[in-house]
């Protein structure tokens, strides 16, 4: 069965593993990945800050790797895998660094909060090692008015920094 | 974080704060954060409701033109759209207002619509609205529209604006200048005369928006059987928001709810009415239906207020010892064709002419303030209103000043700070202080930076060509506003701040606050507040904020006034409350409430400490087995408190900034290496908190100091509307922010003793910044005196690029 096709009203049909779950919804072709995923599955834990690849609010995991979901056609995402916040969430792949994020305060009005963390959750995958100055640069793509963002630099050292000890 | 958690906290002996379970001075983490790090916040974008239509706006694309033919037809025939709507479709239900408040002489704006009627005066101004079943058809019919538009010459600078001549925006108006003040005290001229130094700059500081990563919006939900209007609004002010909209629509305010879900940021851009708010309100009403309306971002660049945007001429006299004589400021600023409604665009301009020279002695001061109107966005109250501008001019004077009598900058401060032991003080220009610390707070910023080792590195480094800067701000800034603000110039802004408490059915505590929550952590504070009072543990306090259905009338989140005025309420309701209980618990035990007592969640006997009573039991018994209760005992388990300050106008706050940086003087470029604060904001609630506050604060003034600027071209058009275009800070460049403490100042009004926290980083951060600049700059002769400094800025300082301002400021003073 192909994982997209065309109904009758214009829209397309997309097939897609969202959170690990397979799932089945409509958007015409420019509807972008977020817009989607809000949209036909109520997943609004993915914000859209700018639209414009600029922000960060949107990012997603596709197949594993984060991407900025306003800059993804939803059906670009078609058969493939997709990850948001709150399947990070549930399964408790993260949870060490949303606690440290709690416990810092590395968040005020939470709104750049999901893709700060998906992009902290790669940084910290790929780089397990990553100092300071190199969570700063990692994070630049992701704009938060609120914190100053030295909280949030804190709340993912101090992750990497225990996933270290718990790794020895 | 640096300092210790008991710092500020009264020593009173008997303070309801001082208990051994007291959460006060305590870095607790915000309860209600796990849901947004969840992804489950609810933001007006995720809201839906049953039949809700989405509403688009065309706007303007000119700065200023008389509006022709509107076509609509291609719009109106598009897929989904319901309904096409101009200025005169909704003008009978949604009538122009006028910002302007009664205690601000003399200020005037014209009526503004919602939708424009016949000119247009800003870019971005909403012409016609689409309505549509989705929001990417309304945005797609919005496309189809057709204007004719006879373009007008925009007014866009002040100056010109105010010139002899100039063409009138508003011809009933007589001419442009909405507001205007001055301020003359002590004998300014004989000041100057006797002088043994004068420094005199122009500032230019940019228009900057608040680019809260939320954009605006709005869900309208009229309900015609009942009358009932609901507004879910990402609005920091909901009481504000539904006694305007009652003035607005002609509704009882009884049928207006307002509710501020998860707010995404506000800084002040979400507490003004916008007429494409209104506008949708109007259109809910008006179709029965749910209309929502959320901004993208390219129109929140040409729609959210707009702030700072100063041109001041600042000079200072000083005598051979230092001491500074007098300042003379003459502020000129442009604020768009309409003053905001309804806390006007005056607002800043005027704070700017309040708070030049806050921290220091000074005897004769002579300042003016204007306001003009321009073809440019609505400019008006942004986070920390005036004080960048004000702290800038001052700071930067004040280094000038110490150079020029060859004085070091800390010590210059020294010299005419405010002493401690002086309080209380009117200071020239009228402002009462209660009570301040800037030298205690001096001289701890000075040890915790190492002053004297960092000047002893930069020297050392300067001679080796790397040019670093220490720049030195001492603050002051306004929180904790008394009624003499907004309520006495007849806008519905309260001052006071209620809170409704009471004890649920299993012991717990549920609070219910006329202030909200934007992630600063208001309700960890109040929580903490009635915790500490009733001594049970946090988790069993739960805050309801952000109704006007369920939480008492108050005044908002602005000024950074929810902890100083709600932390007061709360912790008087507190007390009402644990006096029932405690009267109850003593007819019960057929003992005086006075040797009863609540410690961690229980009723004891105050003097051994011998448990009675689980809260619960007390809650059951009165709930539930009301027989059971002895005669005459009222079982009253809720106890609602307000509370305003009336004493003093404003609480100040104090402390110090520095910033430590080094400029690139081949590119201009500025990489920041430290910054520190130093802050006094009276009883610290949570450290944690006030730590955070001032971190996103000084980030946010970072911004304005090195990066964001709203760039306009002649025709009045914003280049960079955009995210891409207008930087904001991001993690890469930003420094660690170090903070300390000081023994606090608490104000004598409340029995918390609590100040406002959230402008103080925003206030003194660009002085820091670009007193910072000029010292690196100092071996160049070079200095900048226009925010933001971008590396093109700087290397015209440095004479590395052309100067562009060719005319002198204002002739004033
Ligand atoms: S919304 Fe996608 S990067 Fe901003
Ligand atoms: S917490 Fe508000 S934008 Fe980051």
């Amino acid at each position: 069965m192909p994982s997209s096709s065309l109904a009758l009203d214009g829209l397309i049909e997309i097939t897609l593993t969202v959170n690990g779950e397979s799932v089945t919804g409509r958007a015409d072709a420019r509807t972008h990945l977020v817009d989607f995923l809000r949209r036909e599955f109520g997943l609004t834990g993915s914000h859209l800050g700018c639209e414009q690849g600029v922000c960060g609010a949107c990012t997603v995991r596709l197949d594993g790797r984060i991407v900025r979901g306003c800059l993804i056609y939803a059906v670009q995402a078609a058969g493939r895998r997709v990850e948001t916040i709150e399947g990070l969430s549930d399964s408790g792949e993260i949870a060490d660094l949303q606690a440290a994020f709690h416990e810092r305060n590395a968040l005020q009005c939470g709104y750049c909060t999901p893709g700060m963390l998906l992009t902290a959750a790669e940084l910290l995958a790929m780089r397990p090692n990553a100092g300071r100055a190199e969570i700063r640069r990692f994070l630049s793509g992701n704009f938060c008015r609120c914190t100053g963002y030295q909280a949030i630099v804190d709340a993912v050292d101090a992750t990497a920094k225990r996933r270290q000890v718990a790794r020895r | 974080m640096s300092g210790s958690a008991a710092d500020g906290v009264p020593a009173s002996p008997l303070s309801y704060l001082d208990r051994p379970n007291s959460y006060i001075g305590r870095s607790v983490a915000r309860p209600n954060a796990r849901r947004l790090l969840a992804g489950q916040g609810q933001y007006v974008g995720d809201i839906v409701l049953a039949r809700m239509l989405h509403v688009a706006f065309y706007r303007s694309p000119h700065a200023h033109a008389r509006i022709g033919r509107i076509d609509v037809a291609a719009a109106a025939a598009s897929r989904e759209v319901v309904w096409v709507v101009t200025g005169a479709d909704i003008l009978g239900i949604c009538k122009p207002w006028v910002g302007v408040l009664g205690h601000l002489k003399g200020m005037k704006s014209a009526p503004q619509p919602a939708l424009a009627l016949d000119r247009v005066f800003a870019q971005g101004e909403p012409i016609v609205a689409v309505v549509a079943r989705s929001q990417a058809a309304a945005e797609d019919a919005v496309q189809k529209i057709a204007v004719d538009f006879e373009a007008l010459p925009p007014l866009t600078e002040p100056e010109a604006a105010l010139a002899e001549g100039a063409p009138v925006l508003h011809p009933e108006l007589g001419d442009n200048l909405a507001f205007e003040r001055r301020i003359e005290v002590g004998a300014v001229d004989a000041a100057f005369a006797a002088a043994a130094a004068v420094v005199e700059d122009t500032f230019d500081f940019a228009r900057q928006t608040g680019v809260t990563l939320e954009p605006r919006g709005i869900v309208a939900d009229y309900r015609a059987a009942d009358g009932r209007l609901t507004l879910y609004q990402s609005s920091q002010a909901p009481h504000m928001m539904r006694a305007l909209m009652a003035r607005q629509f002609g509704l009882p305010e009884s049928d207006i709810r307002v509710v501020a879900p998860d707010i995404g940021g506000s800084f002040g851009i979400k507490i003004h009415c916008y007429p494409d708010e209104m506008a949708t309100v109007a259109l809910a009403i008006l179709l029965k239906r749910p209309v929502k309306f959320v901004a993208d971002r390219l129109e929140s660049f040409v729609s959210d207020i707009h702030a700072r945007g100063h041109r001041v001429r600042g000079r200072m006299a000083v005598d051979a010892e230092g001491r500074i004589l007098a300042f003379v400021a003459d502020a000129l600023t442009g604020v768009g064709p309409y003053s905001a409604y309804p806390r006007t665009s005056a607002v800043e301009a005027n704070q700017v002419i309040n708070l030049i020279g806050g921290p220091y002695v000074f005897p004769a001061y002579r300042a003016r303030a204007r306001v003009a109107f321009q073809n440019k966005v609505v400019m008006s109250q942004y986070r920390a209103v005036g004080h960048p501008i004000a702290c800038t001019v001052t700071e930067a004077l004040i280094d000038r000043a110490a150079a020029a009598l060859g004085l070091d900058p800390a010590e210059m401060r020294r010299r005419n700070l405010i002493k401690d032991d002086a309080y209380p003080v009117t200071s020239a220009v009228g402002l009462k202080f209660e009570g301040l610390s800037h030298h205690r707070a001096l001289a701890k910023m000075l040890e915790m930076m190492d002053y004297e080792a960092l000047r002893a590195e930069q020297a050392a480094l300067r001679a080796r060509g790397i040019h670093r800067g220490i720049g030195l701000a001492s603050f002051i800034e306004i929180t904790n506003p008394s009624p003499a603000f907004y309520g006495a110039g007849g806008a519905p802004i309260a001052a006071q701040d209620g809170c409704a408490i009471r004890l649920d059915p299993e012991g717990g505590l549920t609070l219910q606050a006329s202030v909200g929550e934007q992630g600063q952590g208001t309700e960890t504070v109040l929580a903490q507040i009635a915790a500490s009072v009733f001594d049970v543990p946090l988790a069993r306090v739960r805050v309801v904020t952000g109704d006007t259905d369920t939480t008492p009338q108050g005044g908002d989140n602005w000024a950074s006034r929810a902890a100083g005025i709600a932390g007061e309420a709360t912790l008087q309701a507190t007390k009402a409350l644990k006096a029932n209980v405690l009267e109850i618990a003593g007819a019960l035990l057929q003992m005086p409430p006075a040797r009863l007592d609540i410690r961690d969640g229980k009723v004891v006997e105050a003097a051994s400490g011998a448990a009675r009573f689980d809260l619960a039991e007390i809650a059951r018994m009165v709930y539930f087995r009301t027989d059971a209760l002895p005669e005459g005992v009222k079982p009253e388990l809720m106890a609602t408190r307000h509370y305003v300050p009336r004493g003093y106008p404003f609480a100040f706050t104090n402390g110090v900034q520095a910033s430590y940086l080094e400029v690139d003087t081949a590119t201009g470029a500025v990489t920041l290496l430290k910054h520190w604060v130093v802050e006094d904001c009276g009883t610290v609630i949570n450290p944690l908190l006030v730590a955070e506050q001032l971190r996103g604060g000084i980030v946010q003034g970072i911004g304005g100091a090195l990066y964001e600027e709203c760039v306009y071209d002649e025709q009045g058009q914003m280049q960079n509307a955009n995210m891409a275009d207008y930087l904001v800070p991001m993690a890469a460049e930003m420094p660690d922010i170090e903070i300390g403490h000081v023994a606090g100042t608490p104000t004598a009004e409340s029995e918390l003793g609590a100040k406002g926290t959230g402008e103080a980083g925003v206030a003194a951060a660009p002085a820091a910044v670009l007193n910072a600049v000029n010292d690196a700059l100092r071996p160049f002769a070079a200095r900048v005196t226009a925010q933001p400094m971008t590396p093109e800025c700087i290397l015209r300082a440095l004479g590395k690029l052309p100067s562009r301002r060719g005319a002198a400021g204002p002739a004033f003073g």
